[in-house]
């Protein structure tokens, strides 16, 4: 059985092994990307990323990203927890609700948010007959917010709501026999519980958060620059590799940092659970 | 036995894949790469059927964008529709194939104006497809007094109703032509006052956009914007569309003057299929088309001839005819060499603040 899992050995490292050893050469590298006797060894790319404009971009984009986040666990929690908890007849609809936009195209979508929230969209055509004063937030920070949050929420509900479905109902009646309220049951019983579905739900929205371009170039219109726009702008644009190649290795290693520290958090409680 | 099994699995899947990636179609098929809404589609398919070449045709929206797929490699362009600056990066930097005139019968009709321009100097690469200006799209019900000047874009009262083009050399341009500079200039100072500029005008616009500046200023989204001559026109031939309070002007300081040229690259297949599609563009007809769906100024004098008795009115305006006076204000790029990356940083800058 374990040769069958040969091809996707092959698949992964042709396709992600490879690519990323290429990533981790270019951003050592510099000179003509066709020809190799160019290349030379340099860490310039790092060291031109200690620049105050690209540590600005860095941090706006982990500003906006970590602000997505929290707002999609806000949102998102309380919305698993209504899927999680209705009638079983009703879940694969309600979930059908949250799916079916994904499957209409990203970019379509984010499309469709430009033209709902421009200065003369829909939205703001509604506003202006109910004579309530108009939303000026296109393009600009809080509509790409918005269409972060919008594009990413499924992501954090998704996990919440596996994780909660499988909560047995017996350790909920075993809370309230022994006394818990329903907020002491939340908060002792379902919630360390659902961590996982959590620090998942959170890895997943917010690395294609703080990765993101498309939003922030059609809803933002590119006023704020975000990690992404710039590494994008380095393959697409200004064609510069190696640079562009530095920016996405620092990224990783900043995400894969963030993880690490995530799934500390989700070691603990679970620990701290068994002791309870 | 087992292991003889999968491994014969992973090649096979390995094999498809790139068998996949070359692709091999009995039929010649030419990989056309053009600028967005910048030709009339029926013409892909009139071309089909009257040669059977199948056209695949992909769009890119600036030239910066098309040099990079290019330099990327992996793909196979046939024909393309760089800019005069970037003909002149890709001859210097030999990507370009010869044209066989031979071939392009058509040629005859481009107007000699527009043939040996510097960009190719002895016109071997390059067959001119369009040409036009950079300039400010507006809408009249939202502003005030003439628009006749770069300053309007600097100016506080459209505070929000303005954008402009996410392009390096563009942008870069209207600051530059708005401070009396050069749109080519390489001096540091100069450059630096321009990014400053672009700076302080950052609160004022509404954001950097590309094809989508004409439909936000048509509907009036913003006032004001920075577009090609093709984009006023796009709206002026468009039935559905409201004319009557459109407005493009090329301001008094000048402007960019551009012209697109129809080029096969090195990386070419088939060239010949490909010089097939060039003098099928050319053919006086189809290039009228062409024009009256896109905009843009043809330089097909027959087409242009037609233009005049049919449509005379275009040439008073701006937007089509640019009178001789503006042209002789305005300027081509030319391909900037190393100061490229200066121009990049700073538009980085600009975007940061």
């Amino acid at each position: 059985m374990r040769l069958l899992a040969w091809p996707y050995v092959g698949w992964m490292a042709v396709f992600v092994v490879v690519p990323l050893l290429l990533v981790l050469v270019y951003s050592f590298t510099s000179g003509d990307i066709h020809d190799v006797s160019t290349w030379q060894f340099t860490a310039d790319n790092f060291a031109r990323f200690n620049e105050p404009t690209y540590l600005k971009v860095m941090g706006d984009s982990f500003v906006l990203a970590t602000a997505s986040t929290s707002i999609c666990l806000l949102l998102g929690y309380p919305v698993a927890m209504i899927i999680a908890r209705a009638d079983i007849r009703y879940r694969n609809l309600l979930l059908m609700f949250f799916l079916v936009p994904m499957w209409m195209n990203f970019l379509l979508r984010t499309y469709a948010w430009m033209s709902l929230l421009s200065p003369n969209g829909l939205i703001n055509r509604g506003l202006q007959a109910l004579g309530l004063p108009i939303l000026e937030i296109m393009p600009g920070p809080w509509a790409v917010l918005l269409g972060m949050v919008y594009n990413f929420l499924p992501f954090m509900v998704l996990p919440i709501y596996t994780v909660l479905s499988k909560i047995e109902k017996p350790l909920l009646e075993a809370s309230s026999d022994l006394g818990a309220n329903k907020f002491l049951t939340f908060w002792k019983v379902i919630f360390p519980l659902s961590i996982p579905g959590v620090v998942s739900g959170i890895t997943m929205v917010f690395m294609p958060a703080v990765s993101t371009f498309v939003i922030s170039s059609l809803l933002g219109g590119s006023k704020t620059l975000l990690i992404g726009d710039v590494i994008e702008q380095q393959f697409t644009y200004e064609r510069n590799w190696h640079f562009g190649s530095s920016l996405s290795i620092i990224l990783m290693i900043i995400i894969l940092l963030s993880m690490a520290v995530m799934s500390r958090i989700d070691r603990k409680p679970a620990e701290g659970g068994r002791a309870v | 036995m087992k292991r003889t099994l999968a491994m014969m699995l992973s090649i096979l899947m390995l094999v498809s894949v790139f068998a996949s990636l070359t692709g091999c179609g009995a039929k010649t098929s030419i990989n056309v790469f053009n600028w967005g809404e910048y030709i009339d589609e029926t013409l892909l398919t009139k071309f089909e059927e009257e040669t059977g070449i199948k056209v695949n045709y992909k769009m890119y929206d600036t030239n910066e964008t098309l040099l990079a797929k290019m330099d990327a490699g992996g793909s196979s362009f046939d024909v393309v529709f760089p800019s005069d600056y970037a003909i002149s990066e890709m001859i210097k930097r030999d990507m370009l194939r010869p044209l066989d005139f031979a071939s392009i019968p058509n040629y005859k009709y481009v107007d000699e104006q527009t043939k040996n321009l510097a960009y190719d100097p002895e016109n071997k690469f390059s067959v001119p497809y369009f040409w036009g200006t950079i300039g400010i799209l507006y809408n009249k019900n939202l502003v005030n007094g003439p628009i006749d000047s770069w300053d309007v874009l600097w100016d506080e009262q459209y505070k929000g109703k303005i954008i402009m083009k996410k392009d390096v050399r563009d942008t870069m341009g209207v600051a530059l032509k708005r401070l009396g500079y050069s749109v080519n200039s390489t001096n540091e100072a100069e450059l630096r006052e321009a990014k400053d500029s672009l700076i302080t005008q950052k609160p004022l616009i509404n954001g950097y956009y590309g094809d989508e500046i004409k439909d936000m200023i048509a509907n009036g989204d913003a006032a004001m914007g920075v577009t090609y001559s093709g984009d006023p026109m796009d709206l002026y031939w468009d039935d559905s569309a409201d004319f009557s309070y459109i407005g493009y002007v090329i301001p008094k300081e000048g402007t960019n003057v551009w012209y697109d040229a129809m080029v096969v690259p090195k990386s070419s297949k088939n060239p010949k299929a490909a010089e097939a599609f060039i003098n099928f563009m050319l053919d006086p007809e189809n290039a009228y088309q062409n024009s009256s769906s896109v905009g843009y100024t043809t330089p097909n004098t027959e087409a242009l001839k037609r233009m005049r008795e049919e449509n005379p009115e275009i040439f008073e305006m701006d937007a089509y005819w640019p009178s001789e006076e503006m042209l002789q204000k305005s300027e081509i790029y030319v391909d900037l060499g190393e100061a490229k990356a200066v121009y990049n940083e700073l538009w980085t800058e600009v975007r940061v603040e």
